[in-house]
């Protein structure tokens, strides 16, 4: 096997085209265990952490850009981008344990295609755009149609994602993201909620983008759920047709982690509490999502 | 088939040495450069009985493959102690009978390590999910976290 | 000098039940401590095992020509390079192990040794093994006893009849064994009872889970003796058992024990240990075979899955009157699941006049089982301690108090036959009753469980060997590897026999060659038996100690005293003799001293344990939290506590994954779908509170220090003490392990749709 590390965007697209055999990674925190388990060894590896574009969280007054390589801690490490956009980097700082968090990254998440990824609800809620590269230069499509199925991408031969764009949030707005595992920490999901809800003056629901992961081959955006809140206030009739919407919304399967009439069941729990956390953050930020929000709720292993 | 040579900074030390390109850090640490302080527990990631610290973040070891680790600064359970002066969690350790079989003690030891360099006085719930990355089959967990915790607390100068 | 007697119980401690850091310690925390895989030697080779992709086949044919010839290849065996035990006579035991080491004429389970090949590298062994060509013949599989047990069902070894039937059944099957124990009258005593109630309950395999993969490095010799490296819980025993399958005599193998990364029981067998001493025979070079976690999984010695049914009856004033039992274990591929102990262990904390216990050892398609811990108890317990619940609501009594008035105590007969000694049940159970925790309020969601435990706890063969260098200090030779800190405890005791401080005791765990037998470091039995064996040796030295000093100062022996680890003249003013003094001088005395001690112990003390669980369960998604654990646990004596309440703790939070979250998985085709830590649960440290410990100290009248084993009753109760937590804090009874979120929420929705 070959170990190459290329140091610029040009440099790793040369590279890509000229050996179709190649594979790109950042963390390895999958390819890894795959080529344990018996997924075929690449002849060549493209480790993409020596380019500096693709390692590092910038944001200025239109939005965010996120290194498609950064490691996971260091979303979660960012005071601002937690402040603003609390769901998503608990998303990312759910995949897997301290140790991971050093190499998990929203790229390879992404690109992985597990229907279970922990980072893909949050970043399809947020509205993220991820933006790829080949040897014929970059395009930028919605993270939502990145992954085409279960360990399957739109990506073509030779292209691999740069970054990610992430719009600043509007006012009264707020994310969060929610899973349900056996144990604390260390699984992969049953079921993930993700939610990002914009409230108006009067407390009511202006706006909402719903995705659940782990039910489905690739994560679902609810969006009869969406409608169900887009404009009136956020009670126990509007969650309860959340509840209903997110459960119809499935198509999940039997496996060694969850049941169907399981993951249905509890889709439709942790839509009504990602809502509910994402409002209750969304009326803490008064008005502004440029400071900290108090009184985030703890929402670890999909605590009400 | 040839081997590539990667040069390093292990425990303060500059090492060379040789491996080949898809062999885990995990391995090459232990076949390659000699140190076995690192175990494979289950090499995909779920144990972290291979923890390392790599440029200063904490790492499982068997998920990098060894040519990553040419120029980058490695810590492992070796270079905790200061020639012959124990690391303050690996006193607590000994005292607190945090370890039976003492097989996932390195992995412990860099892990705590880590959390304790980042969060001084970390709550009892703080140290357990920064934990929560290294199994333990021995000893439920308990003394290992007070042990972590006693190590904050004489770190901090605190009297325990 | 060797003495077989046991020595007899001694008064007020000065070392003993202390805690001091242990001597192996510092290696440990500092990455230098030797486990099974860090041996490198010259010339090294590497070994990669080939096994069965399927559950159950015929082994048609096993082409090695293409292996053979590849890079770095240099040794390759299968079946045919080892004897076939069953054709010279062999015990039926030794044939099913050897036949679980590497496959002859099929294979019984995923994961099943086909052959293994020796290379300069894993990964040139790998490629070879993965370049053999086998052709197997598929064979319908049975995963479960109810399949196992079916009519028609695919057989596993062709002529098994059912032994323990009488008579004998005429065909056979998958049922190897059963056992039975009765007593009094069942019909009477149901009738006797106010309540009656019956129950099916069920258990998944789990695996031990320790964190170290089997491990063996091998090298034999030209002249054929041969060396073995491995990391177990019992060198002798590896010696014994990769000897019969060979087909050596074991003194032709000399074992160095490693240090070893758990064992739980899952390390009192072998492995490895055979292929790896057969490739480098072939070889000519030292080997080394390292399992990877799959491995672990789908081919060691996971514990039995098990189906029990539970008849008991009570009356209103909380006796048990009757219990009837139905057992049905899963041994795995071979025969030899623990529903023997299981039957013996499941009523035992109780004095129930009338039982019938009838227990069936069941092979299915799935690897071998191997001793986890109390082996047959938990699953047994659960049953019946879950059932104890439910008669406690039935007849409004509290759990404690009915589980006192049933308790066993000094002179109860014991379900299983003999007469219980002194022993501290009932004190296990008064502990948890008196402790804060029983009275703590529980909030929404939330329930508190209680569930107690027994386990014999061995005594079996120990030798010892104690030397005095000529500093005064001790060297300590046992052959029981430590597996959670024996070693401190072995110092302790010698240190306490002698009178001198705890660090002048070096305890080291010897090999084959320099101590004498040990049988396995499981069966809680070390600080027993082998603490026993370092006693009478110590005392022997002490004896001896005292005749040299007689005859130092020319004095009759009954003048002299050993007093703070030095000898005294107690009826003249001369200068004590230290340790140090009389090994100098121990060439005008009588030459080096040092002393051994071999025995087979009969002074194990049963153990016991009460415990209990508070839970909160999430109602809208299953999901279960263990808010707090109290564990209340008999020790005898505890002569190092911290590590007392280690073997406490860690019994508990293995029972609390047992009953929460470990389960194997298996596929339709019998190919097992959760082979590694990430779908197979093991607890981390998120998921747990801290584990109150209360060591309770009724002394075993049979033991020098009063110590009774630790190392498993604690895994005892708690699949019960979970169970029975959940069921309080949901108003669903559980009857099936494990109980995750799936499950929990399940029976939640059925509870819900009752109304």
């Amino acid at each position: 096997m070959n170990y190459l590390a290329p140091t610029s965007v040009e440099e790793a697209t040369s590279l890509l085209a000229e050996q179709p055999g190649a594979v790109v990674f950042a963390g390895a925190t999958d390819v890894i265990p795959q080529i344990r388990a018996g997924r075929p060894q690449p002849d060549t590896m493209v480790d993409l952490k020596k380019i500096d574009r693709l390692v590092g969280v910038a944001g200025n007054d239109q939005g965010w850009t996120i290194g498609a390589a950064t490691p996971t801690a260091r979303l979660t490490g960012n005071d601002e981008l937690t402040a603003e956009f609390p769901g998503l980097s608990e998303a990312a700082g759910l995949i897997g344990s301290d140790q991971i968090q050093s190499r998990s990254s929203l790229g390879g998440n992404l690109c992985n295609a597990s229907p279970a990824a922990d980072s893909v609800p949050a970043m399809i809620v947020n509205g993220m755009r991820a933006v790829i590269a080949s040897a014929d230069g970059t395009r930028t499509i919605p993270v939502a149609d990145v992954v085409t199925g279960p360990g399957s991408t739109s990506l073509a031969d030779g292209e691999f994602i740069v970054e990610f764009e992430l719009d600043r949030a509007p006012a009264n707005t707020a994310d969060a993201y929610l899973r349900i595992i056996p144990r604390t920490e260390m699984d992969i999901a049953i079921v993930g909620a993700g939610a990002r809800i914009t409230l108006d003056e009067a407390g009511n629901c202006a706006a909402a983008t719903i995705a659940l992961g782990a039910v489905a081959p690739t994560a679902v955006r609810v969006t009869d759920a969406e409608a169900a809140l887009t404009g009136k206030p956020i009670n126990d009739e509007t969650l309860a047709a959340v509840v209903a919407a997110a459960s119809a919304a499935c198509n999940p399967i039997d496996d060694k982690r969850g049941t169907i009439a399981y993951r249905r069941q509890v889709a439709g729990v942790l839509a009504k509490r990602a809502v509910k956390a994402a409002a209750e953050r969304a009326a803490a930020t008064n008005g502004s999502n440029n400071g900290k929000s108090s009184n985030s709720p703890d929402l670890s292993n999909g605590a009400q | 088939m040839s081997r590539t040579h990667l040069t390093c900074t292990i425990n303060g030390d500059e090492v060379e040495f040789l491996t080949e390109a898809d062999t885990s850090l995990l391995n090459a640490l232990r076949d390659d450069v000699g140190l076995t302080g690192v175990k494979e527990g289950c090499g995909t990631g779920d144990c972290g009985a291979c923890s390392i610290m790599l440029d200063g973040q904490l790492t499982n070891s068997c998920l990098v493959f060894a040519p990553e680790a040419q120029n980058a600064d490695i810590t492992t359970v070796e270079g905790l102690a200061e020639s012959d002066v124990l690391h303050p969690l690996q006193q607590t350790f000994l005292e607190g009978a945090a370890l039976q079989c003492g097989i996932c003690t390195p992995g412990f030891l860099v892990a705590a390590k880590a959390l304790l360099d980042n969060n001084p006085s970390p709550t009892e719930t703080e140290v357990r999910y920064a934990l929560a990355g290294n199994l333990c089959r021995c000893t439920g967990y308990d003394k290992i976290v007070r042990s972590v915790l006693d190590a904050a607390a004489a770190m901090n100068g605190a009297s325990s | 000098m060797t003495v077989t007697e046991e020595p007899t119980l001694q008064p007020g401690y000065k070392q003993v039940g202390s805690r001091p850091i242990r001597p192996d310690g510092v290696e440990k925390v500092t990455g230098k401590a030797r486990f099974g895989a860090d041996l490198y030697l010259p010339g090294m080779l590497y070994g990669s095992v080939l096994r069965s992709p399927v559950a159950h086949a015929k082994i048609v044919s096993i082409d090695t020509t293409a292996a053979a010839q590849m890079p770095g290849v240099k040794a390759i065996v299968t079946g045919d390079d080892f004897p076939d035990l069953a054709a010279s006579g062999g015990r039926p035991d030794q044939v099913f192990l050897s036949q679980n080491i590497i496959a002859r004429d099929k294979v019984l389970y995923e994961g099943h040794v086909v052959a293994a090949v020796a290379a300069g590298s894993v990964k040139q062994a790998k490629a070879a093994a993965d370049a053999i060509v086998v052709e197997y013949e598929a064979i319908d599989h049975v995963l479960t006893v109810d399949e196992a047990m079916a009519d028609g069902a695919p057989l596993l070894h062709a002529g098994m009849i059912t032994r323990g039937v009488d008579p004998a059944p005429e065909e056979p099957s998958n049922v190897a064994n059963r056992i039975v124990h009765e007593r009094g009258d069942l019909d009477k005593g149901f009738a006797d009872a106010d309540v009656v109630i019956e129950r099916e309950y069920t258990t998944k395999p789990v695996h031990q889970g320790y964190i170290e993969p089997h491990a063996a490095v091998a090298d034999v010799n030209l002249d054929g003796r041969a060396s073995l490296w491995c990391s177990s819980q019992g060198h002798f025993s590896m010696r014994t058992l990769t000897a019969s399958v060979l087909g050596w005599d074991a003194s032709r193998l000399k074992v160095t024990p490693a240090e070893i990364g758990g064992g739980f029981g899952g390390k009192t067998t072998i492995y490895l240990e055979p292929l790896a001493v057969a490739l480098s025979s072939k070889a000519g070079h030292p080997v080394k075979l390292v399992m990877n976690r799959d491995e672990v999984f789908k081919a060691t010695g996971p514990a039995s899955g098990t189906r029990i049914k539970v008849k008991m009856g009570v009356n209103n004033d909380g006796m048990l009157t009757a219990a009837d039992i139905w057992m049905a274990f899963e041994a795995g591929a071979f025969p030899g699941s623990p529903v023997g102990a299981a039957g013996m262990t499941i009523i035992a904390p109780y004095d129930i006049p009338n039982f019938f216990v009838e227990g069936f050892d069941v092979v299915v398609n799935k690897p071998k089982v191997a001793a986890y811990r109390a082996p047959g108890a938990p699953m047994a317990a659960f049953a019946v301690e879950s059932m104890v619940d439910e008669l406690a609501l039935a007849i409004d009594m509290d759990p404690v108090e009915l589980r006192l008035k049933n308790a066993a105590i000094e002179g109860t007969q014991a379900s299983y036959g003999p007469k219980f000694a002194r022993i501290g049940f009932v004190e296990t159970l008064e502990a948890i009753r008196d402790h804060d925790h029983y009275q703590a309020e529980l909030g929404p969601n939330q329930g508190r469980g209680i569930a107690s435990g027994f386990w014999f706890n061995a005594g079996m063969n120990s030798s010892a060997t104690v030397h005095v260098n000529e500093d005064g200090n001790l060297t300590v030779l046992v052959g029981s590897p430590d597996i959670g800190g024996s070693r401190a405890s072995m110092a302790l005791m010698a240190a306490e026999v002698l009178g001198i401080g705890y660090e002048r005791v070096n305890p080291i765990v010897a090999d084959t060659e320099a101590v004498g037998f040990n049988d396995v470091t499981g069966g809680s039995r070390v600080t027993t038996a082998t603490g026993a064996a370092v006693i009478q040796a110590c005392e022997t030295i002490k004896t001896d100690l005292l005749a040299r000093a007689a005859k130092t100062w020319d004095v009759p022996i009954d003048e002299v005293e050993w007093v703070d680890g030095q000898a005294q003249h107690t009826k003249g003013s001369e200068t004590p003799l230290s340790l140090a003094k009389l090994a100098a001088a121990w060439g005008r005395t009588g030459g080096p001293i040092s002393a051994t001690a071999a025995l087979n112990s009969r002074g194990a003390g049963a153990g016991f344990s009460t415990q209990m669980c508070d839970v909160e369960v999430d109602p809208e998604t299953g999901v279960v939290t263990v808010l707090r654990f109290t564990t209340a646990q008999d020790a005898g004596t505890a002569i190092h506590p911290s590590y007392v309440e280690g073997q406490m703790q860690g019994g508990v939070v293995q029972g609390i994954g047992w009953a929460l979250n470990e389960e194997y998985v298996h596929n339709d085709d019998g190919t097992l779908a959760n082979a590694s830590f990430l779908d197979y649960r093991i607890p981390v440290a998120s998921d747990l509170p801290m584990i109150d410990t209360v060591i309770v100290e009724v002394p075993n009248p049979a033991h020098p220090f009063g110590v009774r084993g630790v190392g498993e009753t604690g895994i005892v109760p708690p699949l019960a003490a979970v169970a029975n937590a959940v069921s309080a804090a949901t108003g669903c009874r559980h009857l099936n392990l494990p109980m995750s979120p799936i499950v929990v929420l399940e029976a939640i929705n059925q509870r819900n749709e009752k109304g």
